[in-house]
Order: structure tokens, then C-alpha cells, then sequence
């Protein structure tokens, strides 16, 4: 095998060059225009909510809980390489309200199990995020009658309707990748800030406060 | 299963041994053999056949209830019973009147009774007399009925499909 020796050339010699001025930077050998123009080139400026709001989305941390049949296909996204949730940061499946912060409602809601699903959404630490999935969680689906809840939105927040019956692990991670847009500040997820309902969650006493909402793209 | 002629001996057993009117009516079709018993002596019906019959039936398979409308007696209870010797299955069923949902327990009997008495209870109304904790077991405790009856309204929402949305304008307002 014959090795040659080429002279760096295009963007590796200026990734080269870039490191080199950070040595400097560092050693306080840079001043004035170059330190003007290294600065610059380095920094990316944000919004602290933009950047803390990224982090979130990449971090999300879904509760370990399935209520029924659409538990399989959701085990299927949070539990299998094919679907790969690390991709999206949101692996680390929790078995605790305490440490997730986003409830996947994975089948029907009966009249029994409301209270306890509404007391589970208490325990989640804010900020936190439900997704409703499969069409009995977003309207008792085939199953209208006494024993089911018509919907879950009629006890809880939700963000994310996936629907479906159940509905495909393509279309939940598709439903999560839409609560990243939303996390993110997407304005046309924020429901509540479009419906100006913010604040008119149920809750025991006192309110809860609706999930941080950056604002951003308010403006468009 | 015992075949007609076996049913109508253990009638005749369970008549000597309870009383004359304690079995209803016998019934054998498709070849399941069923007893029907008055209501008031389902417990000593099960009794005997549980311990002093000379082919008893030591295990309760199953217990349901059912809602026979527009019959009267409307409410039926099953008790099917199984003997692991002969490998043999028995019905049991009883009628009651919705006015008078009153049934002995057979928990003292077959332990297994406590919770499907308690289903019964829950989705037809029938009170076990006698029944340990005779809570609602499937709906919350604070729930108004017994939603298994055919005469309770089926509950849920009207799903607006195109050929019916003209119909319901609008009905969740």
C-alpha cells in the first residue's frame, strides 16, 4: 500500500486554522480584530428559553406505562433498536411519575382508571407532556359506552393526539417527534396559547401552570 | 356430562333430598345438562350436590349472572359445577325478579363464589345474602346502576359519521 503525504487543502485546513486561533484565544495571545473575528465565528447566540427548550425536547424522559392493546405498539417505540427512541434523546424510560416527563396513554381510559391517570399526571414533575394514543385514549373509540372515558382530554392536558387502532410505532414516533416541534416552541401546537386557555387546567386548589411556552415564532 | 336420564335421576336425588319444588325444570340440549332451581334454595341445592349426592360436583367452575328482558323472571344466575372424578359438568341456573334480586351466598361453599358474586352484584344487581364483602368489584365504588341490565342505557357519546351528522347538529353543544 502506498502512503502519500498531502498538503491539508479546503475545509480541514480551515478547521485547522480554527483551532489553532482557539489555542491562541486561550493563551491571550489574540487581540483586536482577530479576537473580534474569532469570537464571532464561534459563538452561537440564542435565547435562553430557545436553547433550555432544545435541550428539553432532546431529553425527554417517557413514564413506563401502558393501559392497553396500544402498550404493544408503544413498547415497541420505547423498547426496540428497530425504532430507536435514543435517537430523540428520550430512551430512559422512567417507572416513576416522579422522574418522566411525558405520559404516553397507551389504550382505553375507564371510569375507574381516570382518577388514577389524573393522580399519576400530579405526581409528573412540570414541565411535562401527554400523549394521547390510539383513538380509544383520544374518544373511547370502539368502546362507547359506561365503562370508558369519551376521550382523556376531558381530565387531562393533552399535546399529542396519535390516532390510529392501534396506531403503528411509525405514527407514535412521528407523534413524538411533533411534541419536539411543540417543546420547541412550534405555534401551531400550543393549543392552549392559541385558544388563549392558558391556566384552565383542572386541578386540586390551585392551578397548574401550563408547560413553559418560549414564544417564539409568535411574531410570524 | 350426565345425559338426560342422568339429569332427571339427579332431579329426582336433589327433590327427595331439598324439597319437591326445588327444581324448577330440567333441561338437557346440545349436551349440557341444566338444572333449574327456585331461588330460595340454591344454597341447599348446592349443598347437597356439593357433598351428599352420590355423584357429587366439588368445584364451582364459574358463576355469571344475565339479564333474560323481556322474560320474567328477568335476572338469571349460572353456577356451573364440575366433578374432576368423573370428569362431569353440571348447570344450575336460578331466575330472579329485578323487584326481588335476592340470592343465598354460596361463598361458604365454594370459596371461588367471592369475587364473581361480586360481579354479579356489580353489572346485575342481584344481593347475595349472606356474601362476606359485597362490594362493586369492576365499576368505582361510587357508580349509580348496574350497567350490564338490558334496560341501562348503553352510555358513551353519539359518534358523528357522514351519514348522520344532518341528524345530530351539533349535539355536543
Amino acid at each position: 500500500m502506498e502512503v502519500t503525504r498531502t498538503k491539508l487543502s479546503g475545509r480541514s485546513q480551515e478547521m485547522r486554522a480554527r483551532g489553532l486561533k482557539a489555542q491562541q484565544m486561550l493563551r491571550g495571545e489574540l487581540e483586536g480584530a482577530d479576537l473580534q473575528e474569532h469570537v464571532e465565528k464561534s459563538l452561537l447566540l440564542s435565547r435562553f428559553e430557545d436553547a433550555q427548550n432544545w435541550a428539553r425536547k432532546n431529553a425527554i424522559f417517557p413514564l413506563g406505562f401502558g393501559l392497553a392493546c396500544c402498550a404493544i405498539e408503544m413498547i415497541t417505540v420505547i423498547g426496540s433498536p428497530r425504532n430507536d427512541l435514543a435517537r430523540f434523546g428520550a430512551e430512559a424510560i422512567r417507572f416513576t411519575p416522579r422522574q418522566a416527563d411525558l405520559l404516553i396513554l397507551s389504550g382505553r381510559v375507564s371510569t375507574k382508571m381516570a382518577p388514577v391517570i389524573r393522580r399519576i399526571y400530579e405526581q409528573m414533575l412540570e414541565p411535562k407532556w401527554v400523549i394521547s394514543m390510539g383513538a380509544c385514549a383520544s374518544s373511547a373509540g370502539m368502546f362507547n359506552n359506561y365503562a370508558l372515558v369519551a376521550g382523556a382530554d376531558k381530565f387531562l392536558p393533552i399535546d399529542v393526539y396519535v390516532p390510529g387502532c392501534p396506531p403503528r410505532p411509525e405514527a407514535l414516533m412521528y407523534g413524538i417527534m411533533q411534541l419536539q416541534d411543540k417543546i420547541q416552541g412550534s405555534p401551531h401546537q400550543g393549543w392552549r396559547e392559541r385558544y388563549r386557555s392558558a391556566g384552565t387546567e383542572e386541578g386540586l386548589g390551585e392551578s397548574i401552570p401550563a408547560p413553559a411556552y418560549s414564544g417564539h415564532g409568535d411574531d410570524a | 356430562m350426565p345425559d338426560a336420564t342422568g339429569l332427571e335421576l339427579v332431579a329426582q336425588r336433589v327433590r327427595s333430598a331439598v324439597n319437591d319444588d326445588a327444581v324448577v325444570d330440567t333441561l338437557h340440549a346440545h349436551g349440557q345438562a341444566t338444572l333449574q332451581v327456585a331461588p330460595a334454595s340454591v344454597h341447599e341445592v348446592l349443598s347437597h350436590l356439593r357433598d351428599d349426592d352420590e355423584e357429587p360436583y366439588e368445584f364451582l367452575a364459574s358463576l355469571h349472572g344475565c339479564d333474560y328482558l323481556p322474560e320474567e323472571p328477568r335476572l338469571g344466575v349460572h353456577y356451573q359445577l364440575l366433578s374432576m372424578d368423573r370428569c362431569e359438568r353440571l348447570n344450575v341456573k336460578t331466575r330472579l325478579t329485578v323487584e326481588e334480586p335476592q340470592l343465598h351466598s354460596v361463598v361458604d361453599l365454594y370459596p371461588t363464589a367471592h369475587a364473581q358474586e361480586r360481579e354479579v352484584y356489580d353489572f346485575f344487581g342481584v344481593e347475595f345474602m349472606g356474601h362476606p364483602d359485597l362490594r362493586r368489584i369492576l365499576m368505582p365504588e361510587d357508580y349509580v346502576g348496574h350497567p350490564q341490565r338490558r334496560d341501562f342505557p348503553m352510555g358513551g357519546e353519539p359518534v358523528i359519521f357522514t351519514f348522520n351528522e344532518h341528524e345530530l347538529p351539533r349535539w355536543y353543544d
